[in-house]
């Protein structure tokens, strides 16, 4: 039976698409790297990638960045060969100022980063220490095992939970522009949907950094965490061991010559594990940030995509005669 | 009674004896009865006896399934489990659960158990095919007595030993029965073997004299018996039992058995006693699973799965050690790393016991980096080879119209190997020629008849360098009214003119031999045709040629042939009736059958055929008068490569032919061990003093499009053994008419069929027969190879017979002997035995350590089918056990050239490419997660979300790649047929050479690192987008895997040559897959989607760095493959880069 059928198939639809199918022959578009292909597409990447390079480069050059680091400047010269001592040390006073001198006209508004170099926000142990659900939902969520050893102090669960919370930055910078203090907004510093769906708006900050050992900054618990920016920023984690965080924005435009003294309180332990702490000012274009590596590589990419067209050419031409 | 009986011994002669089923049961074997072995025991008509009952044997319901509803889970899921890399993956989800896990649980699991639900479903389906088949077979309807005196229908499932059946004509038997007795009056019934062993002939089956008087509701209500035989076994051919009824015993042989599978045919019932059951019956003892083989690629594939396991284990190595020293660092006073809190921590990151800490994290490492052992593979492969062998099922061009059979796949695991075929050994009948026999000459009182040469003619008169001024081969479609099995043109025979030659009567009586000495049996088709049911083609073919000249043979029955012969005086047709008297069958051993009759003229004649070496010292002084011509003609056709027979007839006297049938009678109802003997010599008593008529000469032609099949596949340098039963002469005649052996060629000949042998053989000594045998062969393989060595430009082709080649495998020559063979083009073995093909089969395997096929259509070929690592069965005529135990079958010879040049060309390019690309999407991917925990402090922190990871397998990389192993192909078929050389790329196994799979490895290594290192350097630091926000570890991970996404995927277009829109769909839809997933996925609530949330949609999509990172990684990993392709497709062509370039 259904042979006949198989059959009726076989002499009926010859050309159909399933036919053509079966027999392995459906029209197909079958590239061949012929010579004149492999330059044309060599050629092609090349005056692609060389004007994107470029172009790329302009802006990250557009970008103006002042870079400063503080974490051995800040440390008194008597304590140079000890810095732990004196981070771990309350009686120290821990202030502190740099001074910025403006190079390059800065265009509102320039983002304030601090950067912590040789610091494993990415360590296995670290990230998964940290309750998404508590969070959002507060104290009356009890699966937080992950968070410990910081899970709970005093018999009292500890809100927000966890080594990221706890080891909270809080050095803390004002900016002054000859005499006057440079404005910075601290909001919006954050990602909306952190702010949104992953930090409660009705959870306060309970039982935080009251244990024996204080680690980073204390969070005001009279503030929803929703509204913690700062703490929002820290627990979104890096990517790698250095890195850089948003501290603020300046919404003021910085001429050049300008000199910023920036007061900070160096409060933060970087010392013990020898982690630099940086202070970066920058603008911000299409692209982001001041980022030569991008441009160049677009650059190299295709200068030598066109190096090795011409090579191939010529050893074609070559092996042709 | 006695009347019934005389009758039913006279009845029975047409099946007297029938020597080639000659039970091998003997007194002593009679004797085991009731012992271990034997101890069977059967109530005929009695199965609900309480004796019968006690002995609880198996029920008639077959299940032929590997699984049951109960068992399927366990059992399919313990065989999914016997791979190494699968209890890897369990072991690793079962670990997941634990804190050692740098993931997620269910992240690990659920693909997982995708690919193993994958493999399970695939097993469940076939299982539910063979579940189907055998509900149909259990519900079967046979009728069965019902111990009140009538008969009922049940189901075949239902039956039980011992109860007594009803079977009708055209109905398989559904069980193996003891057969009582059968609608004809003796007890005699046909059967058609075809499912037990593809013979398509009828067997007639007898029942025993004292059984064959049931036959009817009546007798059958008294009937009761028991039989005791042997137990269950898988011998077909043999049946050891004894029947005891009314106080008397009787020995069985395998006449009085029916065996399940095959069918009634000619006979309008039967009465049997079911003997065995189910799983008893000697068709399901038979059914066992082929041997499994497994092809060169993947037994290399698993060596390349352990070169991953260890990579695998010295990247976990370094991982922890690193992770050891560094945790070792954090101890201290001052709690280096505060932010990780050492001090109170867990034992997998406890700084004071490091070592302990680098133990777990190197387990941990071991299911972080088990990306790189790729989980889908094993399944994807399995997926990819189904659908191959569909498209090999389906193809078009390896269909055969004629007998409606398309080329099968039987297992799918060995596509691939197909491409890699270095040797094949052919069987030749069937095979290489049709095995449909074609009456094309005789010699007929000394005359030859027959015009036109033979395809093999043709090829001797090329190879001589003669004019042909006769028409070329007698090509039977030219003139229009080709008979199947007649290719006979001659006017001096055709339409009633052989009345005119000189000697009308010999012609007359010579196709009256043809016409009646034989066992077919006549059946007219719906079209009024008839057709001959015929043991052997050649017979059917005299039975055609004697209708086609005008004595038609139509009427078969159990005493009478009738014939419509042309009445040469009248010039009318006239029936005759030839009395039946005897029938002398053919077997191996007499090389002659013949046939007693009594003429409508009351004449007594002996007709007789057989072979020339038997025939002719059997004529009698005045019967050798057209000897010497007939002698020479024999000759002239055998080395045209035709079949001869010799046709010969006598004139017996009544009365001692009446003396001779009384002893013959009386040696037939003999019971023992000497009674073939008996027939033998009786039969032998009778065939003397013959008087020649002529011979017959037979084609077995050429398949249609053999010699350029071989011809190609010599051009693709495969080597062509060829292994036949034939005579040396016939041998090398074929070889020349398929092209294997070529004008140009040197013959190596090794023969022990020489002077001084034979002359040894005469005295008969057989230990000086042997050692001379010995040294002749040695000296003649040494000749051949100083021949060789001598004219190293000369191809040579080596012909060996059978007697040679046992001397010539022996262990000490065999290497000796395998290196001529080795150095020759062409070699032919002929009178090889089955066996010995077998063994030659296993030395060619053994001794070039590479791919041989062996092809064959017969039962003969069965050995060397299994032994070769592909066997492909032809199914042809001589039916279906060749194809059984074959891998791959086909309809036609020619078919080899497209299954091997173009489906194994593409399946072997598919499957290795697709091997490769698997290892290096894996590398790939699994190298970033690595480089990433050189920034992570060895921690053990995956890169990327967990379920970006478990996915990668499964939903991103899957399709493209299934579409490369499934549809690719380099070069269009009708190419791959053009180039044979191409398929040279598959023997040498270019494509899969270890520096390849290794450069796919460092491609990998390689797009990691660019992967990796672009990445972060373009994106981490300095603010990613407009609004001053820094990439975070989503970011980046997301960022990563958009470009190992892109990576693999158009590597993948990169390094196939063929797109349909199918690629197209699965290569980019695999990447629009990505972000689809990315947006459904990122907007699941944070609980769930953790990292993933609205990282796309926030952060990724609108920042143009972020496009223009995926870009630059796409492209940057792309160009080394580019490049490397570009240079080598230019200047260092494979094959297939040769012929894509021409064409284009």
């Amino acid at each position: 039976m259904s042979e006949t059928n198989s059959d009726r198939q076989r002499r009926g639809d010859r050309e159909s698409a399933f036919y053509l199918f079966t027999q392995q022959r459906l029209p197909a578009c079958k590239p061949v790297l012929t010579p004149p292909w492999v330059i044309t597409i060599y050629f092609l990447v090349g005056f692609i990638f060389v004007p994107v390079g470029l172009f790329t480069l302009r802006a990250s050059h557009s970008v103006v960045e002042i870079e400063e680091r503080y974490d051995i400047e800040c440390v008194p010269s008597q304590f140079r060969n000890d810095k732990v001592s004196y981070i771990q040390d309350d009686s120290v006073p821990k202030n502190c100022s740099l001074l910025f001198k403006v190079d390059k006209y800065m265009k509102a508004p320039i983002y304030i980063y601090y950067q912590l170099e040789n610091y494993y926000q990415n360590h296995r142990r670290y990230v998964r220490s940290r309750s998404d659900q508590q969070l959002l939902h507060g104290r009356n969520f009890h699966g937080t095992s992950y968070c410990q050893p910081l899970e709970s102090s005093n018999n009292r669960p500890i809100v927000p939970c966890g080594l990221i919370a706890w080891s909270l930055f809080n050095d803390t910078f004002t900016f002054i522009r000859g005499k006057a203090l440079l404005k910075v907004n601290r909001t919006n510093i954050a990602w909306k949907s952190d702010r949104d769906h992953k930090f409660g708006k009705n959870v306060y900050p309970f039982n935080f950094q009251n244990g024996t050992w204080i680690g980073g900054g204390k969070l005001n618990p009279r503030i929803p965490l929703s509204n913690q920016e700062d703490l929002i920023v820290w627990m979104r984690i890096s990517a790698l061991p250095s890195f850089r965080k948003l501290y603020g924005r300046i919404e003021e435009d910085l001429d050049v010559g300008d000199y910023v003294v920036v007061q900070l309180m160096n409060d933060y332990n970087t010392y013990s594990f020898g982690g630099k702490k940086k202070l970066v000012l920058s603008t911000s274009n299409w692209l982001g940030g001041k980022n030569d590596f991008l441009g160049l590589a677009y650059v190299f990419v295709g200068s030598s995509s066109l190096t090795v067209a011409i090579v191939f050419m010529l050893l074609h031409l070559r092996s042709q005669r | 009674m006695a009347r019934v009986r005389k009758s039913s011994i006279h009845l029975s002669k047409l099946c007297s004896f029938s020597c080639c089923c000659r039970p091998p049961s003997t007194t002593d074997e009679h004797a085991r009865i009731g012992q271990k072995g034997y101890s069977r025991v059967v109530y005929c008509n009695e199965p609900d006896s309480q004796e019968q009952i006690r002995l609880n044997y198996r029920g008639n319901y077959v299940s032929t399934t590997k699984y049951t509803a109960a068992n399927f889970i366990p059992k399919s899921l313990f065989e999914q489990f016997r791979r190494v890399a699968n209890v890897y993956f369990l072991v690793v989800a079962c670990v997941s659960f634990s804190p050692l896990a740098p993931y997620s649980g269910p992240s690990i699991v659920v693909p997982l158990i995708i690919v193993i639900g994958a493999t399970m479903a695939k097993e469940g389906i076939e299982d539910w095919h063979r579940r189907i088949q055998d509900v149909e077979a259990n519900n079967r309807q046979v009728e069965v007595y019902d111990g009140n005196g009538s008969f009922k229908e049940i189901k075949w499932k239902d039956i039980c030993v011992g109860d007594l059946v009803k079977v009708h004509k055209d109905e398989y038997f559904p069980a193996d029965l003891f057969l009582l007795s059968s609608g004809y009056q003796d007890g005699v019934c046909y059967v058609e073997t075809m499912n037990l062993d593809g013979e398509t002939n009828l067997k007639s089956k007898h029942a025993l004299g004292v059984t064959s008087v049931i036959r009817d509701v009546e007798t059958v209500k008294g009937f009761r018996a028991v039989i005791k035989c042997e137990d269950p076994n898988e011998h077909l051919y043999s049946f050891i039992g004894t029947l005891y009824y009314e106080c008397q015993q009787y020995s069985l042989s395998p006449q009085q058995i029916l065996l399940r599978g095959s069918k009634l045919k000619n006979t309008d019932y039967i009465y049997g006693v079911v003997i065995f059951t189910g799983h008893d019956t000697k068709v399901m003892q038979n059914a066992m699973d082929p041997p499994s083989k497994r092809t060169r690629i993947e037994r290399r594939m698993d060596k390349i799965i352990y070169v991953l396991f260890i990579t695998l284990i010295l990247v976990s190595f370094i991982g922890s050690l690193s992770f050891g020293i560094e945790t070792k660092k954090d101890n201290g006073g001052d709690y280096r790393r505060w932010y990780l809190r050492p001090d109170s921590t867990t034992v997998f990151f406890d700084p004071r016991r490091p070592l302990v800490a680098a133990f777990l994290h190197f387990l941990t490492g071991l299911m972080l980096y088990g990306y790189l052992i790729p989980i889908s593979l094993y399944v994807s492969i399995e997926i990819c080879k189904v659908l191959q062998s569909i498209f090999i099922n389906q193809d078009q061009a390896m269909y055969d119209e004629q007998t409606e059979r398309p080329a099968h796949a039987r297992t799918s695991n060995l596509n691939e190997e197909l491409g890699q075929v270095y040797t094949i050994l052919s069987d030749k009948t069937g095979t290489l020629t049709c095995n449909s026999m074609e009456f094309v000459k005789c010699s007929i009182a000394g005359t030859a008849y027959g015009r036109g040469m033979t395809e093999v003619e043709v090829a001797l008169a090329r190879k001589s360098g003669e004019i042909l001024d006769e028409p070329m081969a007698i090509d039977a479609v030219e003139s229009g009214e080709y008979v199947k099995g007649f290719n006979f043109r001659d006017e001096r025979i055709m339409d009633g003119k052989w009345m005119d030659e000189p000697h009308s009567d010999v012609i007359q009586k010579f196709f009256r031999v043809l016409g009646t000495c034989h066992t077919a049996v006549p059946e007219v088709t719906e079209s009024d045709q008839i057709v001959y049911e015929a043991e052997s083609a050649d017979e059917a073919a005299f039975v055609i040629a004697a209708r086609e000249v005008g004595f038609q043979f139509f009427v078969r029955d159990q005493t009478s042939i009738q014939l419509h012969e042309l009445d040469p005086i009248s010039g009318k047709t006239v029936d005759r009736v030839y009395e039946l008297l005897n029938v002398l069958e053919f077997s191996s051993a007499r090389r002659r059958m013949s046939v007693i009759i009594r003429s409508p003229e009351k004449q007594l004649l002996l007709l007789a055929k057989g072979a020339d070496s038997v025939m002719f010292e059997r004529l009698s002084e005045h019967g050798r008068m057209f000897k010497v011509q007939t002698k020479e003609h024999i000759e002239r056709y055998s080395e045209a490569g035709l079949r001869t027979m010799v046709v010969a007839y006598r004139e017996l006297d009544d009365d001692g032919y009446k003396m001779w049938e009384q002893e013959y009678a009386k040696a037939k109802t003999s019971v023992g061990a000497d009674r073939d003997d008996l027939l033998d010599e009786l039969a032998d008593r009778i065939e003397r003093d013959l008087i020649l008529l002529g011979a017959t000469a037979v084609e077995d032609k050429l398949q249609k499009g053999v010699p350029s099949c071989i011809d190609k596949l010599a051009r693709a340098r495969i080597r062509i053994w060829v292994l036949t039963g034939d005579k040396k002469g016939t041998a090398i005649n074929i070889g020349y008419a398929c092209g294997l052996l070529r004008p140009g060629m040197k013959q190596i000949v090794i023969t022990l069929e020489l002077p001084q042998i034979e002359e040894l053989e005469k005295q008969g000594d057989k230990d000086i027969i042997a050692q001379a045998s010995l040294e002749s062969v040695e000296q003649q393989i040494r000749d051949g190879k100083s021949q060789v060595a001598k004219e190293s430009s000369t191809e040579f082709g080596l012909i060996i017979d059978g007697k040679s080649l046992f001397f010539a495998v022996d262990e000490n020559r065999v290497n000796c002997f395998m290196d001529l063979a080795m150095s020759c083009a062409t070699v032919i073995c002929c009178r090889s035995s089955p066996k010995q093909k077998a063994v030659v089969t296993r030395l060619v395997k053994s001794v070039t350590g590479k791919t041989t096929l062996a092809i064959g259509d017969g039962a003969n070929d069965v050995g060397m089918i299994q032994e070769a690592d592909i066997g492909v069965g032809i199914s042809g005529v001589e039916g279906m056990q060749a194809v059984m135990s074959s891998d791959f079958s086909i309809a036609q010879f020619r078919f080899l050239e497209n299954l091997l040049l173009v489906h194994g060309h593409w399946c072997y390019r598919r499957i290795a490419m697709m091997i490769c690309y698997f290892f290096y999407k894996n590398i790939t991917f699994g190298f970033t997660l690595f480089w990433f925990e050189v920034y992570a402090s060895f921690s053990g922190q995956p890169a990327y979300n967990d379920w970006y990871m478990s996915c990668y397998n499964v939903l991103f990389t899957s399709l493209p790649v299934i579409a490369l192993g499934v549809f690719d192909q380099d070069v269009s078929a009708s190419l791959c047929l053009e180039h044979p050389l191409l398929y040279q790329e598959g023997v040498q196994n270019i494509l899969f050479r270890w520096i390849r799979i290794l450069g796919w490895m460092f491609n990998g290594v390689l797009s990691s690192i660019i992967i990796f290192f672009l990445t972060i350097n373009s994106i981490t630091g300095q603010a990613f987008r407009n609004d001053g926000h820094v990439a975070d570890y989503s970011v980046l991970g997301l960022t990563m895997y958009t470009c190992v996404v892109l990576t693999v995927n158009c590597q993948m277009a990169l390094s196939i040559n063929y797109f349909t829109w199918i690629q197209h769909l699965f290569i980019w839809g695999s990447i629009t897959l990505w972000f689809i997933f990315l947006l459904v996925y990122g907007s699941i609530p944070p609980p769930l989607s953790t990292t993933a949330y609205k990282v796309f949609i926030e952060a990724c999509g609108p920042s143009i760095r972020f496009w223009l990172t995926a870009l630059l990684v796409a492209i940057t990993t792309l160009l080394p493959l580019f490049t490397y392709r570009a240079f080598q497709t230019r200047f260092r062509p494979m094959e297939h880069d040769k012929i894509q370039t021409r064409r284009s």
